[in-house]
Parts: structure tokens; C-alpha cells; sequence
């Protein structure tokens, strides 16, 4: 469990050390996580983050030292091993992939368990450390060279990390872009769906393992899909997306730290709860896709084909003999089954927009009115 | 050294409660699998952390039944949430469990970290909840879990052939007149009961397993819903009981994580040697996969 309650007296320096950790780590996860929420592989992210435990805790017993790199490399194998595991399973058709999902990354994640259970002599593994982070310990792991300090190991790692998936997006762009969205296209241009497939599964695997280190692997999967997510609701456009994913981690990064300062409670915990909160504030109040957005505009278009109605209606009867009966306000309410109140407020909106007029109580259509039934129907209005 | 676990009382009621727990969780998670939410079960389990430690907050206890039914309205919540990010966004499935499961454990996370950062000696104990202590189970804690699976299957049982024909033809329910969203509402709320129940057990981490992997390997023997429930009920059982008879037999064996083993063990043994869907075969006669729905 992470208790920074004995660290009240740290440095000032130390406090900057994991916010700058933080952002880092929310920005290097943000960015892959926006492919993975594209391809609606979100809970694939929740099983390689699990299940690299394993392969770190089997690299372990090779090399038999925590820092070394190969359990880095390790892990990823892991992750992409998963991944690969997964998709036998469901391709053999017996298991849907939801349930392929579910059925190996606890198996694997177990054994990572037990195997750490058992060795727990000889392995340096929290098992809670691994799930829940303890990015408030992070900073005091330092990176020395020569005698120098050059600062906290994982805030050097997912630098790396981060520089190494950038560099990685920025040349495999254009691939990404169009095997993500239309990849049976990218497959005739020979771009090789399946590489990069794996390519970005290798991404997901090498940040994951990066990111658990510091924030634990449960809320990875948040760093990973909901700051993506919020973005999802805001734009079209990839670039964008990409942006704001990032900004959204690196601001729940801030606003998290921030609060698990203020509650003595976790960081990671914290971090994951404001990327919910962006979340839902980007649901609620996205300008197009937002929940408010989708009310007004169903409002709108309640109003809207209101008036449709009563300018079709009156267009044709108003040349008629009927005219005198059907064009009466009076009549509508019956003849279009709306209630007298909201007819009077039809008309009078319809009245203000200058698609009719009234006289006696009887309604005409003016010319606008006209012009606006025939962009409905699509003829002339006559 | 068997019998002498198996006349062990403390074992005796562990190895009964994980049974409980493999029964009821087989039993409804089968529905799961069938109806394509295998990881909502996943999802649900995270969710339910905040439940957990709320309940403890208000009412300052660790009464299994108050966690209990923390853990089941957090959960209930969670999977609320994830169907109306579906229903009124453009993120599917997967985006939305993900975000649900990981957010709604973040706040458990900051909930109990804070909790244990208070002066209150009697929060200790409260993690057990992540991985699951199957070993603190005692028979009161049993009593409960008994009471709210028979519930559970009970309920099951009465709106049987209702529930399955809505996991096997949604479009057929619908046209039959049948209450579907209600229907559909009835059987997640009995997952989460059986998700809450297992989850002093083996924990929100791993809880999942316990909801899939009985699902998937009664379907490779069966294609008969009513012997697959059974059977996924009973492959529960068994990893459930033997999951915490093997854990009590050698040292330093974590009961949640050895019960997970089992059950995906007999989930991997159905896959590959079940009579007529077993994969080996298969890779014998060199024939493609038979006919038949995947779950």
C-alpha cells in the first residue's frame, strides 16, 4: 500500500520531481491510448498492463537483477505475447474476444502472483506496488552518473519512453493513420496492417511497463483511455485528438497530484479520478457530441419540424376551398393533435421567423414561408 | 495432509465459502459469457472498490453484508455508467469499460489511501478487498454469502426461460413482448451480486476470472443452456475448494491467485479436449472449427 504520510517533510524538490513524473507519464501514455480507444482495443491495454508482470518476475529469474533493462524488454514481450494469445483464442472460435480478454490476462497475471508469492525472499516485488503504484517514492530512486545526480530514474525512463513512442508516431503517421481507420484500404496500399498492429501493441507493452513502475498497472488503463476518450468527444481530427489527449493527461496529472497532496491519499488514485472528472466534463458539455449539446439540439429540432409541419400543412390548404377552416389557428391544435398551448407556441415562433402571418385568426404563409417549405420538400414551394 | 485440511475447521469453512462463491459467480457469470459482457464482470469488479470503502466510511464496520452491498451499488453504478457512455457517445464498449474500470478504481484507490491515512485503527484490513483474502473468510461471512447466492440463483431460477431466451435472441425477446431492458437490468444486478460476493475472496483484481472462465469451459461440453449453467456452477466449485485446499497445502501459496489458476486451468483443458469442440481434435482431422456459436 502507498503511504506517504511519514513524507510531510520532504523537499520542495522532491514534490516538483512528481509532478514533473506525472506528466510525463500521462503524456506518454495519452498518446498511444488514443490508437488503442480508435481501434476499440481499450481492454486489450487492460491486459498488457496486468500481464507484464509476468514477464518481468520471468526475466527476473534470469538475470536475477530488478534494474536491469532486459526486464524491460521482457515485459513487452509479455505484453505482445498476450496480445498474440488473445487473438488465438478468439480466432479459434470458441470464445469470443471479450472473453478471450477475460480468460488470459488473470491466468497470466496469477502466476506473476504466486511466482512473486513464492520467491518473495529473492524478488524485490510489491505485489500492491506493482498495482497501485508509488509514484510518492519514485523521485527518491535516483539516476547517478559519475557521482552526479542526474534526477529520479522514472521520470528518465518514460522521457525515453515518451521520446521513443513520439519519434515512433511522428515516421508511422500516415500508417497509423489509415490502417486505423480504414484498414482493409492500408492492407491494397501494402502498408502491413499486422506490423503495425504489433508495432503499436510493443508501444502499449513498453509504456505500460514504464508507467506501472510509477502509477501502477490498474490505472495505467486510465492514463491510457479516458483522457483519449474526452478528446474522442471534442474533435474530428486525428492531430487534435492526439493534442488534446495529451494535454488532458498532463492537466490530471497536475490536478491529481495536486489533490493526493491535499488528501494524504494516492497519487495514481488521484491521477485516474481527474481524467474520470475530464471526462465527464467533456460528455457533459462538448460543443457537438456533449450531453447538454445533444439536449439543446433535440429541443431545436422538436421546434423545427413543428414548424415544418404547420408551414406544410398551411401551403396545402391555403389556395383551397377548405382554406377557411384549415388555415384557423384554431383548427390546428385538432387537425396536427398538438395541444392548444404549444400550438400558440408554434405560431408564434413561426410568426417571429416571418414564415407567416395572421389575420382574423387566420394563417398565411408569407413568401419566406413558402421558400422555407420547398428547402423541406425539395420542389419550388408551388 | 489432505484429510488432515479437510478436518480443519478454518479451512473447512474457507474451502465451503470459495465454493459458494464458485457456484453462485459459475452459475451467472455463464449468462455473461453467453450474452457478450464478459468484461463488464471485469469492469463491475474494479468499480466495486469505492463501494467497499464507502460503505466502511458510513458505517464505520467491516460487516461483511455493509461491504457487501457497497460493493454491489458501486458496481451497479459503474456498469450503469459504462451502458449510458454507449448509448450517448460515439465510444464503444471497450472505451467505455476501460475508463469506468480504471477511474472508478482510482477513486477507491484515493478513498482507501485516505481512509488509512486517519487515526482509525479499524480500517485495517480493508486491502484484502484487491487481491482477496479467502483465508479471513469466517462462518458468518459463509452465512452471508450463502444467503445472497441462493437469492441470486433463486431468482434465476423463476425467471429462467426468460433470461434465456434473451441471452440466446434479444430480437426474438423483444418481439415476444418480453421486458428486455428490464430483463437484461435483472441478470447484471444478479452478476453483481455474485461478483460482491466473491470478492473478499479473491479480490476486485482478479474477480473476473471467477465470472469467465467457468462460462467458457461449460460451453465446450454442452450446447444444452441449462447443463451449461450447471456445469459452469460445478467447475466453479472446484476451483473454488480446490483452489484453497491446494493454497493451505504448501507454503506462501495465495489462495486468490491459486483459485484463478484452477478455474482457467479446467477453462484451457474444456478448450483444448472437449469431446466435440476440443481444439486438439481439431488440429488432428485438420478440419476447421465445427459448426456452432462461439461464446
Amino acid at each position: 500500500m502507498v503511504d506517504w504520510s511519514g513524507m510531510a517533510v520532504l523537499h520542495m524538490e522532491l514534490f516538483t520531481d512528481i509532478i514533473f513524473i506525472a506528466i510525463v507519464t500521462a503524456v506518454a501514455c495519452a498518446l498511444p491510448g488514443v490508437f488503442l480507444v480508435l481501434r476499440r482495443m481499450a481492454m486489450i491495454s487492460d491486459a498488457i498492463t496486468h500481464t507484464v508482470l509476468l514477464g518481468i518476475v520471468l526475466a527476473f529469474f534470469v538475470v536475477r537483477d530488478i534494474t536491469s533493462p532486459v526486464l524491460v524488454v521482457a515485459a513487452a514481450g509479455a505484453g505482445v505475447a498476450t496480445v498474440v494469445l488473445i487473438e488465438l483464442l478468439s480466432r479459434s472460435n470458441r470464445v469470443r474476444e471479450d472473453a478471450a480478454i477475460g480468460l488470459v490476462f488473470p491466468l497470466l497475471f496469477s502466476i506473476a502472483v504466486i511466482l512473486i508469492a513464492q520467491y518473495a525472499g529473492s524478488i524485490h516485488l510489491d505485489v500492491d506496488a506493482v498495482l497501485l503504484g508509488e509514484l510518492a517514492f519514485a523521485p527518491l530512486d535516483r539516476l547517478e552518473f559519475a557521482g552526479n545526480d542526474l534526477g529520479p530514474r522514472s521520470l528518465w525512463l518514460m522521457s525515453g519512453i515518451l521520446i521513443v513512442s513520439l519519434a515512433l508516431l511522428i515516421t508511422f503517421y500516415k500508417e497509423l493513420k489509415l490502417t486505423t481507420f480504414d484498414a482493409a484500404l492500408a492492407a491494397a496500399f501494402g502498408f502491413a496492417p499486422a506490423a503495425l498492429h504489433y508495432g503499436l501493441m510493443s508501444v502499449v507493452s513498453l509504456t505500460a511497463v514504464g508507467a506501472f513502475n510509477a502509477v501502477g498497472s490498474v490505472l495505467v488503463v486510465a492514463l491510457m483511455v479516458a483522457p483519449p476518450a474526452a478528446a474522442y468527444l471534442l474533435t474530428d481530427r486525428l492531430p487534435r485528438m492526439l493534442a488534446l489527449s495529451a494535454l488532458f493527461g498532463a492537466l490530471a496529472a497536475i490536478l491529481g497530484c495536486w489533490a493526493a497532496f491535499a488528501l494524504n491519499a494516492s497519487i495514481a488514485g488521484a491521477m485516474a479520478v481527474m481524467t474520470g472528472l475530464i471526462f465527464c466534463l467533456a460528455w457533459m458539455f462538448a460543443p457537438q457530441r456533449g450531453l447538454l449539446a445533444q439536449v439543446v439540439r433535440r429541443v431545436r429540432q422538436r421546434w423545427e419540424f413543428a414548424q415544418a409541419m404547420l408551414a406544410v400543412h398551411l401551403l396545402h390548404h391555403q389556395a383551397t376551398s377548405q382554406a377557411v377552416v384549415e388555415c384557423q389557428a384554431a383548427h390546428l391544435s385538432e387537425h396536427l393533435n398538438w395541444s392548444p398551448a404549444f400550438t400558440e407556441r408554434v405560431v408564434r415562433r413561426a410568426e417571429q421567423r416571418g414564415l407567416l402571418a395572421q389575420q382574423n385568426g387566420m394563417l398565411t404563409l408569407t413568401d419566406q414561408g413558402r421558400r422555407f417549405v420547398a428547402t423541406i420538400l425539395g420542389g419550388d414551394g408551388l | 495432509m489432505f484429510n488432515d485440511l479437510l478436518f480443519d475447521y478454518t479451512i473447512r469453512t474457507v474451502a465451503l465459502g470459495s465454493g459458494i462463491m464458485g457456484i453462485v459467480s459459475g452459475m451467472l457469470g455463464a449468462f455473461a459469457v453467453l450474452r457478450r459482457q464478459s468484461l463488464l464482470g471485469d469492469a463491475m469488479s474494479h468499480a466495486a472498490l469505492p463501494g467497499i470503502v464507502l460503505a466502511f466510511i458510513i458505517t464505520g464496520s467491516k460487516e461483511p453484508l455493509a461491504l457487501m452491498i457497497g460493493a454491489a451499488v458501486a458496481g451497479w453504478i459503474g456498469a450503469l455508467f459504462v451502458m449510458t457512455i454507449i448509448s450517448t457517445t460515439r465510444i464503444k464498449q471497450d472505451g467505455a469499460l476501460g475508463l469506468i474500470l480504471a477511474t472508478f478504481f482510482g477513486f477507491g484507490l484515493v478513498l482507501l489511501t485516505w481512509v488509512q491515512s486517519r487515526p482509525n485503527a479499524a480500517q485495517a484490513g480493508l486491502d484484502k478487498y484487491l487481491f482477496g483474502q479467502a483465508a479471513t473468510l469466517l462462518e458468518r461471512d459463509v452465512a452471508t454469502m450463502a444467503a445472497i447466492g441462493g437469492l441470486a440463483l433463486l431468482v434465476l431460477a423463476l425467471f429462467w426461460k426468460e433470461c434465456a431466451i434473451l441471452s440466446f435472441d434479444p430480437d426474438f425477446a423483444r418481439s415476444m413482448g418480453l421486458p428486455v431492458h428490464v430483463l437484461s437490468a435483472l441478470l447484471t444486478s444478479l452478476l453483481v451480486a455474485a461478483i460482491s460476493i466473491g470478492l473478499q475472496a479473491v479480490g476486485v483484481v482478479l474477480m473476473s476470472a471467477l465470472i469467465v472462465a467457468p462460462g467458457v469451459a461449460a460451453r465446450q461440453w454442452t450446447d444444452r443452456l441449462g447443463v451449461m449453467v450447471l456445469l459452469s456452477g460445478v467447475f466453479g466449485a472446484v476451483a473454488g475448494v480446490g483452489g484453497v485446499l491446494l493454497s493451505g497445502a504448501a507454503a506462501r501459496l495465495p489462495t486468490g491467485p491459486v483459485i484463478v489458476v484452477c478455474i482457467s486451468a479446467l477453462a484451457l483443458i474444456s478448450l483444448l479436449f472437449a469431446p466435440r469442440r476440443g481444439l486438439v481434435w481439431n488440429w488432428f482431422r485438420g478440419i476447421r472449427p465445427v459448426a456452432g456459436q462461439s461464446v
